[in-house]
């Protein structure tokens, strides 16, 4: 009988060093890098990582997270540079030979250690009115043909992380920039059949802070965790307003 | 009976009207302009003359300077290359100040040297002439008909 039971190999883990990006004023104004040696597996992310840290090693540490599968948008922070998901983020995909360097997503103020105030962000959000503007009344559904639908479906996929507006160089510099998240909302409804607002979203994004700052720059692109083309979509909003209607 | 949705919140207070669209516009028309613009006048200069580069002196500028063709060419160029890069320059330091003071103050001296350079440029583009009457002839290029 023994000889039936298979022996599960065990699972190989490794060490890591993490060096987190610690801030918390209640404590001092100074911002320091702490570095944290913890052991994972294979299967492991960021996200793991700074769960057995604040479990197992220091509890004060504080990070935003709820889902934990990529579905909230609650974890982006930037990650060897780059900003990511913490939940997405394989941790055997990163150079573990090095230490791995963990901070707060950029250009939105820190609160505590990696998590930020997000109210400029939620703030660009509303202003471009991201709900469906139609002026009749909601009695029947509202058809939409594959080809219709097709036309907006990229953008339909952002779970507001704020990684891609906390990439672009041109909102760390200027707070007031819409910035690209906002924009893609904004191409969800824009490019909407059923909509009725594109007109007055248009004229929102033809503000001095609205598309024109974008430089193409494509950190946003790279930046999000959805896969969403966000410097197209972003094209694809200036070219609306040059031509003034979706 | 039809009923009216209001939109549910109140709508964005609007900066003032502005013209970042047109700038954005000339940036994309004037490149293009430029990129034909400027190797002409490059291939023109230094690949078609005999002697290439050794050969642009003065005589060489006050001959092509002698043709309304080149003269409007390199009109074009002027003031399609100072605007354009003038207007990039504008959109590094709207990108990169960070007090309102200092912005205004780099904008407003950016389109001040630009005019400038535009309006003496434009000058000597038309006002050009290589054998002024009246001038000293050691000051003279050697083709001109005083000095020979
Ligand atoms: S577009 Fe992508 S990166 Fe930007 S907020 Fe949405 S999901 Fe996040
Ligand atoms: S925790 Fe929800 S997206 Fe990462």
């Amino acid at each position: 009988m023994v000889d039936d039971v298979k022996v599960i190999a065990e699972v190989p883990s490794f060490t890591v060093t993490l060096m987190v990006r610690r801030y918390d004023p209640e404590v001092s104004e100074e911002v320091k890098w702490v570095d944290y040696e913890v052991t994972v597996y294979g299967t492991d992310r960021v996200l793991d990582a700074l769960h057995k840290i604040k479990w197992e090693i220091d509890g004060s540490l504080t990070f935003r997270r709820s889902c934990a599968h990529g579905v909230c948008g609650s974890d982006a922070m930037r990650i060897n540079g780059r900003n990511r998901l913490a939940c997405k983020t394989l941790i055997k995909d990163l150079d573990i030979t090095q230490p791995i360097y963990v901070e707060p997503i950029k250009g939105l103020a820190v609160e505590k250690d990696l998590v930020v105030n997000m109210e400029p962000f939620y703030k660009a959000y509303r202003d471009i009115n991201p709900f469906l503007i139609a002026n009749d009344k909601p009695e029947k559904e509202r058809l939409q043909s594959p080809e219709d639908r097709a036309r907006f479906d990229d953008t339909t996929k952002c779970i507001l992380c704020a990684a891609c507006t906390t990439s672009c160089p041109v909102f760390w510099t200027d707070g007031q920039y819409f910035g690209p998240a906002a924009i893609v909302n904004a191409h969800r409804f824009i490019f909407d059949s059923r909509d009725e607002g594109a007109e007055v979203r248009l004229d929102i994004l033809n503000d001095k802070e609205g598309v024109w700052r974008c430089r193409t720059t494509f950190n946003c692109t790279e930046a999000c965790p959805r896969g969403i083309q966000v410097t197209k979509a972003i094209a694809e909003v200036k070219q609306a307003i040059l031509k003034g209607r979706p | 009976m039809s009923i009216v949705i209001e939109t549910p919140n109140s709508p964005r207070t609007r900066s003032q009207a502005n013209l970042e669209k047109y700038g954005w516009v000339f940036m994309r028309i004037s490149g293009p302009f430029l990129i034909v613009l400027i190797f002409v006048h490059l291939i023109s200069n230094l690949v078609v003359p005999d002697g290439g580069i050794k050969a642009i002196d003065f005589a060489f500028v006050a001959g092509k300077w002698a043709a309304p063709f080149w003269q409007w060419w390199d009109l074009a160029m002027l003031w399609l290359a100072l605007i354009h890069g003038t207007n990039g320059m504008r959109t590094v330091v709207n990108d990169y100040t960070e007090k309102e003071g200092v912005r205004k103050t780099l904008v407003f001296s950016l389109w001040g040297v630009c005019s400038a350079l535009i309006l003496l440029g434009t000058l000597v583009i038309f006002t050009f002439d290589p054998c002024p009457a009246g001038a000293a002839a050691e000051l003279l290029p050697s083709f001109c008909p005083a000095v020979q």
